[in-house]
């Protein structure tokens, strides 16, 4: 099922583990400007705590999150 | 509001003791947390020049270590056995997406976690200023108390 959510920026960070997802989320996250979706997808199983945990930490917000056949995908929008 | 800060003391310098110093101290500084790593003992092999990819595990010791087959203590001190264990435990950290311990010390200095070493086990070990990679500090234990005495998280690894 795929969502009508529109994101300006990608992140491919399937098959990477723990803290990558993480690191390059941020750095991602950095480079957008207020307001704007990037789209992550992880492999990690443990990524779905950790952003959520990293979000919270950074006052960014998850706008949805979606899992199906092993893959995570994020939708997170620049809010700090 | 301030951020929070954490500090870790790194003491060893096998390879598996190396990462989590360094994928807590990463991951921290990704979420706004000013951190210090303060290397002392075995923990400077990790900030040597050229090192931080030849850090080695020993099967020695460690009844955790996973082997293909379980292996007699006697066996796991023969010569070879630790290059093996170590070759091993890389290539699982390979095939899982792992970071490299050199990959997750650059991205430690580029996050800007402070890096210190400490100057009394390097006198005691030989080790030279110039022998450390560059943008680390060097200092004593009251260098880190400093940093530690104004942080929410401080370990001992």
């Amino acid at each position: 099922m795929s969502a009508d959510i529109k994101f300006d920026q990608f992140l491919d960070a399937k098959g990477m583990s723990c803290p990558l997802p993480i690191l390059k989320t941020k750095k991602a996250v950095e480079a957008l400007s207020k307001d704007q979706v990037l789209k992550v997808e992880s492999t990690d199983a443990g990524s779905k705590n950790d952003m959520a945990s990293w979000a919270k930490r950074t006052g960014n917000e998850i706008v949805k999150v979606e899992e199906g056949s092993g893959t995570f995908t994020f939708y997170i929008k620049k809010t700090a | 509001m301030a951020n929070k800060k954490m500090t870790i003391i790194a003491s060893k310098g096998s390879l598996d003791m190396a990462y989590p110093p360094l994928i807590l101290a990463t991951t921290a500084a990704s979420m706004d947390v000013d951190t210090t790593i303060f290397f002392t003992f075995y923990g400077l092999e990790i900030i040597k020049k050229g090192n931080a990819d030849k850090l080695k595990v020993s099967p020695l010791g460690n009844p955790a270590m996973p082997m293909p087959v379980p292996i007699p203590t006697l066996i796991a001190s023969l010569p070879g056995m630790e290059t093996m264990a170590t070759a091993m435990m890389k290539q699982m950290f390979n095939k899982h997406g792992v970071a490299s311990i050199g990959q997750l010390l650059e991205l430690a200095k580029e996050a800007g976690v402070k890096l210190i070493a400490c100057q009394m086990t390097m006198d005691v070990m030989g080790v030279k200023q110039s022998d450390i990679i560059d943008g680390v500090q060097f200092g004593g234990a009251a260098t880190w108390l400093d940093e530690a005495a104004d942080s929410q998280i401080n370990l001992f690894i």
